[in-house]
């Protein structure tokens, strides 16, 4: 691990240096909020923002992409056969990402990268890509990264960690890959990182949300899966994708042909356990049909399958994205609570 | 490493009609491209996705057997979107196959143990794979006793006929045909239910046998009690699970139910294993 | 409010005890302060969970669809005319519900905290369908001009609005949170879900976004009570009434219709008459 200072007056030339090498993501203003884009030429990422509506996920997962092409016309040697669609895997960074979102990156890498398979467009994407985070001085109210084994300063699934100080930047470079960047940016001024503490301990202090788990993972998933909470708490719930596509920690995703006259493309597009499509069979038998079931399943898989699956706690981390933007105000941190508190009848 | 999303083309060697009202069609598919088919090493019980550029993806259960070369075969059922046009193709038409996929029926952990087979409707396509596979000269000696109980609605709806009479005549499977009901005087095998032909034809339970499960929701509900009264212990009961499934690598999510993703860590599971997962449908 | 608070509770509670109802559906406190959580209450001890507040944004009707019990609902002015609509359609009996009548001087704005859009020019705030009322009738607004951001974009040329179409849904991720918020969009499947035909694809392509957004505006042309549940709904702030006004628009204009004021008159476009204009067929 390196420390580097960099003065703030020198961080756009910095980033311009950056280019030449990098594909650069980066927090945009739009309207009345943030969401993480691809950085025109000469336009810097606007690192004065609370955090992005959509979280940057798509950097590494895009909504919509495309896995094939293929020709349907028969008078083609190679009709309906897939080819592979050529990518971008140049290198690229997401600046200022936020440390809960790069925790999410490293909590959705277990799904994309298992012992069996390795899904080679997110993993490209990812093994692609440097995440230089900023930690955060301002948490929103929503925040509730510390009680999901994250916080604002948290460094898990960053290559370098910017703080914020006064004129200038403390970073933590903190991988090789990070050490690189930083000198791709001309950013080689040692720093001093005894500032961080302090700022670390205020910004943990201004989080006053929590979300309670301490005892789901003693629970018998039957017992959460039967508990008669589930009526009330998904009473309200429009089945929409808000959450899921808001959510950092979200992956699932449907394929998709799609056909533009002889010739077409596979796609894979963002997908919501909330629909009732997601479940459907091709009989249309639907195993999940009631709203009940899809509500459960979204806060089983996050705060008790995914616990119990991979022992590296909850599939949150506590952005707070849902708790702003649901339209009916379904609260993951309500739900955990209900589900923490249960008590099966004997 | 190689694309897990991407299927081996294929070329439709020959179509069957499988079942009197051709809701069934069976359909033999050969590899184009030389290495593919040993790439494609399976065993029974698993699945592959059967790829329509153009239409998508369906998963369903490999119904050939691992000793049969050459080809790749499936019996269909025309259900969907896909598998409607899948019916409507012709021999020598070229397509997909992506797979294997899931785990297998745990033959290896069966030798030496008497097998009792439960099947009905159109999900016997995996069981058929597993008996060619179990009765083939090199296999068959390693196994104990095989029954098979295999029921259909009518006699109109019993896939591989041809198969079932010669395996009929063999004295190293027993088998256990039945229909729902039928008014076809020279029909000579059972009547009823699976649950019930299970109840009277089964073999009793004891430390060396397991019954292989897979068929539709009900046959399995009401066929697990009669297992139960016959002694069949949980761990010994083997069952095949199917969920909506997109990508068969248990990476796009939709199949899961507890811990589980179907595709990847199923389809196949002990009953003792399913006591534990949610079921959805409830 | 806290008069109107302790009405609705005084009458939920009444109605759950003599068993009226079965259960209200209504608002309890939320957890951001910017937000009411729609919710349904069963039991008599819990009316003490009922709030009235700027946040109760969202269209209760919504909740009511193909719902077979007796049932209270708290009901601002435009929840009523949805409930009427609600009727109209037979997706709800008057007999089965109880509508407990809220008089509204308007939402707040989630993101600004001020007189949401729609409120600013409501000319119906004031239940039209009740059986109990919380509170004396608000005087109406009548000197509003409902459509000026209508007419600004109807002024615009084809190019110009086309442009204003593009840029206006630019930032739709598809999560369909309009027309789940929408208490007219309860079609079994939207055609957007269908898949046999399929109507338009599922990516992230602009004429696919637009598509969906056009034609579920005019799937409610006739029947839009501009009670603004999609807008609030809307996590991107997309401004989705833009189109959903004009229709109304059209429609107050062609037929001098407004949506949910009767039960004794269907919306104009599910009805023909001899002597309906048809000039703008072209």
């Amino acid at each position: 691990m390196k420390v580097i200072n960099i003065d703030k007056e020198k961080w756009a030339s910095g980033v311009e240096s950056l280019t030449s090498t990098y594909r650069l993501f980066g927090p945009v203003k739009e309207d009345d909020s943030h969401n993480f884009k691809e950085l025109k030429k000469g336009e810097l990422p606007d690192l004065a923002y609370g955090n992005s509506k959509l979280s940057p996920k798509s950097a590494v997962f895009p909504p919509s992409e495309a896995m094939f092409t293929y020709s349907l016309d028969e008078k083609n040697e190679n009709h309906h056969i897939l080819n592979d669609v050529k990518k971008d895997y140049s290198p690229r960074a997401v600046l200022g990402i936020r440390p809960c979102d790069a925790k999410a990156v490293s909590l959705v890498r277990m799904n994309f990268d298992t012992k069996e398979y390795r899904d080679p467009y997110w993993m490209d994407a990812f093994e692609a890509t440097t995440f230089v985070g900023l930690a955060c001085d301002n948490p929103c109210s929503t925040c509730f990264c510390t009680s999901t084994g994250c916080g604002p300063f948290s460094e898990e699934g960053l290559d370098v960690l910017l703080v914020e100080n006064g004129n200038a930047y403390i970073a933590k470079a903190l991988t090789a890959k990070g050490e690189k960047l930083m000198d791709a940016a001309g950013f080689k001024t040692a720093g001093d990182d005894s500032a961080i503490a302090a700022k670390k301990a205020a910004a943990e202090a201004k989080i006053t949300a929590s979300i309670e788990t301490d005892k789901l993972s003693e629970k018998v998933i039957m017992d959460l899966y039967d508990a008669p909470i589930w009526d009330d708490i998904s009473f309200s719930c429009i089945n929409c994708c808000t959450c899921t596509y808001a959510c950092p920690t979200c992956w699932c995703f449907d394929i998709q042909d799609e056909n533009k006259g002889l010739s077409g493309v596979r796609m894979r597009n963002w997908d919501s356990c909330m629909t009732p499509l997601f479940t459907m069979h091709g009989s249309g038998h639907n195993p999940r049909s009631q709203k009940k079931q899809r509500v459960r399943q979204r806060f089983m898989h996050k705060l008790k399958y995914f616990l119990d699956k991979y022992q590296k706690g909850i599939m949150c981390v506590g952005c707070g994205r849902c708790v702003q933007q649901c339209p009916v105000n379904i609260d993951i941190r309500t739900v955990s609570k209900k589900m923490n508190d249960y008590v099966a009848a004997s | 490493m190689e694309n897990p999303y991407k299927a081996y083309p294929v070329r439709i060697d020959s179509i069957d009609v499988a079942t009197q009202d051709k809701s069934l069609r069976t359909f033999k598919f050969v590899f184009l491209n030389e290495g593919d088919e040993e790439k494609f090493a399976y065993e029974s019980g698993q699945f592959a996705e059967l790829s329509i550029p153009g239409k998508g993806e369906i998963p369903i259960g490999i119904a050939s057997s691992p000793t049969e070369k050459g080809f790749v075969k499936f019996t269909v059922f025309r259900t969907g979107l896909v598998t409607n046009h899948l019916h409507n193709m012709k021999v020598g038409d070229i397509m997909g196959v992506r797979g294997p996929l899931g785990n297998s029926y745990p033959l290896k952990d069966l030798e030496g143990k008497n097998i009792v087979i439960i099947g009905a409707g159109f999900a016997f396509t995996t069981l058929r794979s597993t008996i060619v596979y179990l009765l083939d000269p090199k296999n068959r000696s390693r196994f104990g006793n095989i029954d098979v109980i295999y029921g259909a609605r009518n006699p109109g709806m019993i896939l591989y006929k041809d198969e079932l009479t010669v395996w009929e005549k063999r004295d190293d499977i027993n088998m256990h045909i039945t229909v729902d009901s039928t008014d076809d005087p020279s029909w000579t095998y059972h009547t009823g239910f699976v649950p019930t032909i299970t109840e009277t034809q089964a073999p009793k339970a004891d430390e060396n046998t397991y019954a292989i499960m897979c068929g539709p929701p009900m046959m399995l509900k009401f066929t697990k009690p009669v297992l139960d009264k016959l002694g069949y212990s949980h761990d010994k009961i083997i069952m095949s699970l199917e969920n909506r499934m997109k990508c068969g690598i248990g990476i796009c999510g939709r199949c899961n139910i507890g811990k589980e993703l179907i595709c990847k860590d199923g389809p196949v599971f002990t009953l003792e294993q399913l006591k534990h997962m949610p079921e959805e449908d409830t | 409010m806290d008069a109107y608070i302790t009405k609705i509770k005084e009458i939920s509670e009444r109605l759950l005890k003599d068993g009226t109802v079965e259960a209200v559906i209504g608002f309890r406190q939320g957890t951001v302060p910017t937000m009411s959580e729609p919710c349904m209450i069963k039991r008599s001890d819990d009316v003490k969970d009922l709030v009235w507040d700027s946040n109760c944004r969202i269209n209760l009707c919504n909740y009511l669809t193909n719902r077979k019990e007796k049932l209270a609902i708290v009901a601002k002015g435009c929840d009523s005319r949805n409930i009427v609509t609600h009727i109209i359609e037979n997706k709800i009996k008057r007999d089965q519900l109880f509508i407990i009548g809220v008089p509204c001087k308007g939402m707040n704005d989630k993101n600004t905290g001020e007189l949401q859009d729609n409120c600013g020019t409501c000319t119906h705030r004031n239940p039209v369908i009740y059986d109990e009322l919380v509170g004396d009738l608000v005087e109406e607004q009548t000197d509003v001009d409902k459509y000026a951001d209508v007419k600004k974009v109807e002024a615009l040329s084809s190019d110009e609005k086309w442009n204003f179409f593009n840029d206006l849904y630019s930032s739709c991720t598809r999560c369909h949170a309009c027309r789940n918020a929408c208490p007219l969009c309860y079609c079994p499947t939207c055609f957007v879900d269908e898949s046999k035909p399929q109507w338009v694809g599922k990516a992230d392509d602009a004429v696919d976004i637009r598509t969906y957004h056009f034609l579920r505006a005019y799937h409610c042309a006739g029947r839009c009570t501009d009670c603004g549940s999609c807008e609030a709904a809307c996590p991107q702030n997309i401004k989705v009434r833009q189109m959903t006004k004009k229709l109304e628009k059209d429609c107050s204009e062609l037929y001098g219709w407004e949506a949910g004021l009767t039960l004794d008159e269907r919306p104009p476009l599910d009805t023909f008459k001899v002597d309906d204009r048809e000039d703008f067929i072209k």
